[in-house]
């Protein structure tokens, strides 16, 4: 979608529902993407680069740890504003939300919620300004949907903790200052900070994505990591305090895609309405208008989901099973729209001319961290039914 | 230091204008309005001498309420006060904007005043020259550097093919051009911080205005391409049309 001409998509007056501080915020964060990621993206997606210096022009905007309380460095803004934050971003690339998820969600809030009160002062301001990158290692080789089951360990010694074992899939783990870790201690989950240039821990970059380009993703590597024992999370315990943080940032893509979503529509919308075949604009004919109309239905419903869930988020009566529900629904729809709408370019589709195909394989990735599709069905099948069906 | 930016509220360079039904303005309807981005340079240029040295910054706007929204604009990027001329009613021109901004600027008597070295809407370049004349001030326009030191400025402007160096003393006019400085992507908190945040109101001063539109046209719709296919056979025919039809030789 040419960067001047993008409007959003606002089919049912959404807009009125806004305050004008979130509309301000989502304009202002459209700008920054629309000047500084659109003429970019395609390029460091290509050659496979995280465009890292647009980190600190995004910490002077505030777009790390926007609702985390001011003292700590944050905004204290509310959800919504952390929501379309992230639609905004990931209009961009999902590589670039990716980082301010990371960010905001899987660093600063388990700091934030977990943390001693040194812990928080120390690293939240420095996270908010990006002085300090963070990342967030759970999964691992062979323990992905069932993190339950990881391997990874901390064995309490003299001063502090000894940690071995791996994890992958570990998004911004290279450049990352610090990591939070989880890592079974006397056979419990709990989360540990361990810093970049501890000895024993290294952070090799993955090689090979055809999805997710522009955003690093990394093995961490524990071989008798000491750590000093200021460097647990205290108030961490169990499995819950690592599915709480998947909640944080699952409500951040179930935003996101919805952006992702609606830059795809609105780019097949123009590219349809111009381009002439058979003597007519091929937006005249009408599969390709049930395309469309389901495209703008499905991002219409995705988007009030979003709303009424951040109005649940900032209201406290938001459950796991709620943001579950619109993490698959807006991964789901964002998938088939961007797949119908590479279709509907016919071979431009596949150009990087388009941000289409970009699109559609970062959304694979989108759809299956931080919970996959078929997870998210179970914890909401488990939620309506009471009967688990994991194993 | 006392600074002062006049700033205007356009409307967005992606507007598809349409002439309204009296003919003499644009139809607003469906129009975005954003703070002229020229004025976002010199927004930009006296938020910096502010975090620089500490000087009191103000951003100036003459129109309707809706011109607020350039005042909110200039605060979300660091402007500290704000000052609305309300207009008498919509119709005004360059000279009756210059007039009240001059009025009220030397009323406030900053130091250093900015403006954008024109706005997209009208394209006049009019208004900060009619301020300095009115103020008896220096101006320096197109301006893409600037040091301030404590009496003088020392600004570089465009000109045709290369550069010129002005010094000026102060209290001085400049005219931002692109590339004078980065503007800023408005932090969230101030962002936030910017709504509740009071305009002064001012009345209006000066309603005259020196000149009227008589009509307001859009430019004659491009007529069609016309292709002659007969090869290196057409070449007479082509001169023909381009004498007869075209008038172009
Ligand atoms: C680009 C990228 C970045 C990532 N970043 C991070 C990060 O920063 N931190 C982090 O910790 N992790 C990260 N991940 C890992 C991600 O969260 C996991 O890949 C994800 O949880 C799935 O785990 P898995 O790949 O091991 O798949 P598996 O768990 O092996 O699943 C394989 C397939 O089986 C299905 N499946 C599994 N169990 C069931 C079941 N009970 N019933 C039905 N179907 C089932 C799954 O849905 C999936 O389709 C990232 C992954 C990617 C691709």
């Amino acid at each position: 979608m040419s960067k001047e001409n993008y409007k959003g998509v606002d089919y049912y007056l959404l807009d009125e529902l806004f305050t004008e501080d979130e509309k301000a915020i989502r304009d202002t964060v459209r700008d920054f993407v629309n000047n500084e990621v659109l003429p970019i993206i395609e390029k460091y997606n290509q050659d496979m680069k995280f465009p890292i210096q647009l980190v600190p022009l995004m910490a002077e905007m505030g777009l790390f740890g926007p609702n985390i309380p001011e003292q700590y460095g944050g905004m204290g803004a509310n959800n919504i504003v952390y929501g379309l934050i992230m639609q905004e971003l990931e209009r961009g690339d999902s590589g670039i939300r990716s980082f301010a998820s990371v960010q905001t969600s899987l660093v600063m809030y388990p700091i934030f919620t977990f943390g001693s009160e040194e812990q928080k002062q120390y690293w939240l301001p420095k996270l908010a300004s990006a002085e300090k990158i963070g990342c967030f290692g759970l999964t691992e080789p062979d323990f992905g949907s069932n993190p339950g089951g990881m391997i990874t360990k901390a064995e309490e010694v003299d001063g502090g903790y000894l940690i071995n074992g791996a994890k992958m899939w570990i998004t911004n783990g290279t450049i990352a200052d610090v990591a939070v870790v989880w890592a079974k201690l006397n056979g419990k989950v709990k989360g540990f900070l361990v810093e970049k240039g501890t000895q024993g821990f290294s952070a090799p970059e993955m090689k090979g994505k055809l999805s997710l380009r522009a955003s690093v993703t990394s093995e961490l590597v524990f071989e008798d990591c000491f750590i000093p024992k200021e460097n647990i999370l205290p108030n961490s315990g169990g499995l819950k305090s690592p599915l709480m943080c998947l909640t944080q940032a699952r409500y951040g893509i179930a935003w996101g895609t919805v952006g992702l979503a609606m830059e795809c529509y609105s780019t097949v919308l123009e590219y349809t309405k111009s381009r002439i075949q058979f003597g007519k604009p091929v937006a005249q004919f009408q599969i390709t208008q049930e395309k469309l109309a389901y495209m703008v239905t499905e991002i219409t419903k995705a988007q009030l989901l979003c709303y009424r869930l951040g109005q649940l988020k900032d209201g406290g009566t938001m459950r796991p099973q709620h943001v579950s529900m619109a993490k698959r629904n807006s991964c789901e729809i964002a998938k088939n729209i961007a797949s119908m709408a590479r279709e509907m370019l016919g071979a431009n589709g596949i150009l990087d001319e388009y941000p289409i195909m970009r699109h559609l394989n970062n959304i694979e990735s989108v759809k299956t961290y931080e919970g996959t599709h078929e997870m998210q069905t179970l914890i909401l099948g488990e939620d309506v039914t009471g009967l688990p069906a994991f194993q | 230091m006392k600074i002062a930016v006049c700033v205007s509220l356009v409307p967005d360079s992606t507007t598809k204008v349409k002439i309204g039904s009296s003919g003499k303005s644009i139809d607003e309807n469906g129009v975005t309005f954003i703070l002229n981005p020229y004025d976002e340079y010199a927004v930009e240029e006296a938020v910096q001498l502010k975090e620089k040295s500490g000087a009191e910054t103000y951003a100036i706007s003459f129109g309707s309420d809706r011109s607020k929204e350039a005042i909110k604009k200039a605060y979300q990027m660091g402007i500290e006060k704000g000052i609305l001329i309300k207009a008498n009613s919509d119709d005004y021109d360059s000279y009756t904007v210059a007039k009240n901004l001059a009025d009220a600027l030397n009323e406030l008597k900053p130091d250093l005043i900015f403006f954008g070295k024109q706005s997209i809407d009208f394209d006049g370049m009019a208004i900060p020259g009619m301020v300095a004349t009115l103020l008896n001030l220096p101006f320096v326009n197109v301006v893409t550097k600037l040091d301030v030191n404590r009496n003088e400025v020392t600004a570089e402007r465009e000109i045709e093919g290369g550069k010129e160096i002005i010094v000026s003393a102060l209290p001085a006019i400049i005219g931002a051009q692109k590339g004078l400085n980065n503007p800023r992507y408005p932090n969230l908190k101030s962002i936030m911080a910017s709504k509740s945040k009071p305009i002064e109101e001012k009345n209006s001063t000066y309603s005259g205005n020196k000149t009227e539109v008589i009509s307001m046209n859009l430019p004659p719709a491009k007529g069609k391409g016309k292709i002659l296919e007969n090869g290196a056979e057409s070449a007479a025919e082509l001169v023909k049309l381009l004498r007869d039809e075209a008038k172009i030789i």
